[in-house]
C-alpha cells in the first residue's frame, strides 16, 4: 500500500500536551471538535492548513512523549493526518496510535522540509521524498501491530479475533 | 536463564520463560483508569463489544483529574463513569479520595511482583512497590478490561545504581530530576529501570515513589524497585489484611542489563527543572531568584504526607509572599487526615496556603489554579511542558516540595538549604 501527501514538520519532543492541550480534551469524547485543536500550541493554523488524507506530520526524537491519553493520536487521525513519521516516538503514543488506526513511522526524518511531497510504501519499508530525490527507510513495526493496523485498530481486531492473538 | 524483575515478572504472567525483546501475551493482576481515559476506554469497551469485566475485583476507576467536576461536560463524563461502574458491579474511587496512583497503592491494589496496567502514563510509579506496572492507552485498557490480559514487548532493562547519602535539604525529587537531566526525555525509551544501591534502601518508601513515579519522563516503561523492611512496613501500614502474603522479585545474579550505571548523590544540590521542558534541568543556584506568581504542592510525585511535613517544616511561623498563591492539594484523602491530625494543614494554611480537596488539582490545567498569560508556577508535579496547567503562556518549573516552600516564603525561586536544616535521611 502507498501513501502520498505533503510534509508538516514539526521539532524534537512533541509532547502530547501540545498535540491536543488539556484544555479542550477533558471535557469531549467529540473528536471532531478536538481536532480543530490539533498542534494548536505549536502552530495555531495546522488545523485549517493540513488536507485530510494528503498530509503527513513529520517531526523529530521523541514523538507524543507525556500523557497516555489518546485523544492526542484520535485527534491527529480525526484532523486527516495520514500517518505521523518521526524519528523516535514516546512508547505509549506510539502503541495508542497503533491502536487507534493511525500509522506511525519510524526513520530518519531529518532531511525532510516543509511542504516535501512524500511517498510512503508500507510493503517496503521505504519514504520517498520526492522534492529531494531521496529515499529513507522505515523501521518495520512488530507483526501483532502490523494486524492491528491493517484491522484499523485494536476494537476492530480484538471483535475479530476475539482477544490477542500473536503471530 | 538469569533473569531481570522485569523479565521475571513478565515470564510468570504468561506462563513462559521469556527475555527482553519477546511480545508476550500476559495476565494482569489490576486494571485502573481515571477521568481523563475512562470515557474512552468505555467507548472502546462497548466498540469491542465487551460485556463485562474479567474480575471485578481487580478494575477500579478514580475520578481525580477533573475533580470536582469543573463543568457540565465533564460531569456528564464523570456520570458515565459511575454508570458503567456500577452495572460492571465495580467499585470506584469518586472526587475527594485522591489521586489514581495514591489511592490504588493505599488500596492495596498493587503490590510487589504483580502486574498492573492503568490508563494513566504515571502507573510506572508503583515500581517502587516491586509491582511491574505501566501506563497505557484507552483502547488498551478496554482489551484489558474485557480479558485479563494484555500483549507487551518485555522491555530491556537499564540498572541505576545510587549511592551516598543525600545532603540535608536535598530529596528524591532532587535525584530524579538531576537523572532526567542527564539522561534526557528519551534517555530510558521503552526500558525497564531497576533502581538499587545503598541510597534506595535509605530512602523512604514514599521518597521511592518520587522516583518511579518519574521514570516516564524518560520514556521508561516501569521503574521497579526491591522489596526491604521498609516496603512491607508501608504495605501492612495501608493493608487491612493483616496477614497479606507478598511474593516479592528480585533480579538474578548474572541477569543481563544493556546498561549499568553508579551515581554518588553526597554532593547533590536542590534541582529545578525549566520550562518548557523536564529534562531541562539545572542546580537551584542557576534560577534562583526568578520571580514567581504561584507556588503548587501536591501531585502523584509530591503529595504525599512526608512532602507537606517537609513543606510545613519550613513555613511553621512564616509567612507566604504577599504576591504569590500557594496551592496545596494532598494525594489522597487519607494523606489529608494525616496531614490534619498532625497539624500540618493547620500550619501550611496559617502561612497562606489554599488547600484544595485531595486530587490532580491544578497539575493538568483543567480546574483549580490556571495561571494566567506570562505567569511563573514553581510546582512540585512531575510535567512541566508548555500549555500542561492550562496556559502554554505560562511557564512552569519543577522542585521538591522544599524548593517550592522555601520560595513561596520569598516569592521567587529559592534555594530550600537557608530553611531547611534537614532531617535524618531515615524521615525522608
Ligand atoms: S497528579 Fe498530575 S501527573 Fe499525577 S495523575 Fe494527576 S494529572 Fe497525572
Amino acid at each position: 500500500m502507498k501513501l502520498t501527501g505533503k510534509a508538516y514538520k514539526f521539532s524534537d519532543d512533541i509532547n502530547t500536551d501540545l498535540i491536543i492541550s488539556g484544555r479542550y480534551k477533558f471535557s469531549t469524547l467529540d473528536m471532531k471538535e478536538l481536532a480543530k485543536h490539533v498542534m494548536e500550541d505549536v502552530d495555531p493554523e495546522f488545523s485549517q492548513k493540513v488536507k485530510p488524507g494528503e498530509s503527513f506530520i513529520v517531526a523529530g526524537r521523541n514523538f507524543g512523549c507525556g500523557s497516555s491519553r489518546e485523544q492526542a493520536p484520535l485527534a491527529i487521525k480525526e484532523a486527516g493526518v495520514v500517518a505521523v513519521i518521526a524519528q523516535s516516538f514516546a512508547r505509549i503514543f506510539y502503541r495508542n496510535a497503533v491502536n487507534v488506526g493511525l500509522t506511525v513511522l519510524e526513520g530518519d526524518t531529518g532531511g525532510i522540509e516543509e511542504g516535501d511531497c512524500l511517498e510512503v510504501d508500507l510493503e517496503k519499508h521505504l519514504i520517498r521524498d520526492e522534492d529531494k530525490k531521496k529515499e529513507i527507510k522505515i523501521k518495520p513495526l512488530p507483526e501483532i501491530m502490523v494486524r492491528v493496523l491493517a484491522e484499523g485498530g485494536l476494537a476492530a481486531y480484538f471483535k475479530k479475533y476475539g482477544g490477542f492473538k500473536l503471530p | 536463564m538469569r533473569k531481570t524483575i522485569a523479565e521475571k515478572i513478565l515470564s510468570k504472567h504468561a506462563g513462559k520463560e521469556v527475555r527482553a525483546g519477546e511480545i508476550v501475551v500476559a495476565e494482569v493482576d489490576f486494571v485502573l483508569a481515571q477521568d481523563g481515559t475512562a470515557p474512552l476506554a468505555i467507548q472502546a469497551f462497548q466498540e469491542m463489544e465487551g460485556r463485562k469485566v474479567f474480575d471485578k475485583d481487580k478494575v477500579t476507576f478514580i475520578i481525580d483529574h477533573n475533580s470536582p467536576s469543573p463543568n457540565q461536560r465533564v460531569s456528564s463524563l464523570h456520570k458515565t463513569m459511575r454508570e458503567f461502574s456500577r452495572e460492571m458491579g465495580f467499585p470506584i474511587y469518586d472526587v475527594g479520595e485522591g489521586i489514581c496512583h495514591q489511592v490504588i497503592m493505599e488500596g492495596r491494589h498493587a503490590l510487589p511482583g504483580q502486574l498492573v496496567v492503568g490508563a494513566d502514563s504515571h502507573t510506572c510509579t508503583y515500581g517502587a512497590l516491586n509491582c511491574f506496572s505501566t501506563g497505557v492507552g484507552s483502547t488498551d485498557l478496554a482489551a484489558s478490561l474485557i480479558s485479563g490480559k494484555l500483549w507487551f514487548k518485555v522491555p530491556g532493562t537499564m540498572k541505576f545504581i545510587l549511592k551516598g547519602k543525600l545532603p540535608a535539604g536535598v530529596y528524591s525529587k532532587d535525584m530524579i530530576l538531576y537523572l532526567i537531566g542527564e539522561r534526557g526525555a528519551e534517555g530510558a525509551n521503552y526500558k525497564a529501570i531497576e533502581f538499587t544501591g545503598e541510597l534506595i534502601n535509605e530512602l523512604s518508601v514514599e521518597s521511592r515513589f518520587t522516583i518511579t513515579n518519574m521514570v516516564v519522563e524518560m520514556g521508561a516503561k516501569v521503574g521497579i524497585m526491591n522489596v526491604d523492611d521498609k516496603t512491607r512496613e508501608w504495605i501492612k501500614e495501608h493493608s487491612n489484611l493483616s496477614a497479606l502474603s507478598l511474593y516479592p522479585v528480585e533480579a538474578d545474579e548474572g541477569a543481563v542489563y544493556e546498561e549499568v550505571l553508579e551515581y554518588d548523590f553526597s554532593s547533590l544540590e536542590p534541582q529545578v527543572a525549566k520550562p518548557h521542558r523536564v529534562d531541562n534541568v539545572s542546580p537551584v543556584g542557576e534560577v534562583a531568584g526568578k520571580k514567581i506568581d504561584q507556588a503548587f504542592l501536591g501531585t502523584c510525585t509530591n503529595g504525599r504526607l512526608e512532602d507537606l511535613r517537609v513543606a510545613a517544616g519550613i513555613l511553621k511561623g512564616r509567612e507566604v509572599h504577599p504576591e504569590v498563591r500557594f496551592i496545596v492539594a494532598p494525594a489522597s484523602k487519607e494523606v489529608f487526615l494525616k496531614a490534619m491530625r498532625e497539624g500540618i494543614i493547620t500550619v501550611l494554611i496559617e502561612s497562606g496556603a489554599a488547600v484544595i480537596n485531595p486530587g490532580c488539582g491544578a497539575c493538568v490545567g483543567t480546574h483549580a489554579g490556571v495561571p494566567a498569560n506570562g505567569e511563573v508556577v514553581l510546582s512540585t508535579a512531575n510535567r512541566n511542558f508548555k500549555g500542561r496547567m492550562g496556559n502554554a503562556k505560562a511557564s512552569i518549573y519543577l522542585a521538591s516540595p522544599a524548593t517550592v516552600a522555601a520560595s513561596a516564603i520569598e516569592g521567587k525561586i529559592t534555594d530550600p538549604r537557608k530553611y531547611d536544616r534537614g532531617q535524618s535521611t531515615e524521615d525522608r
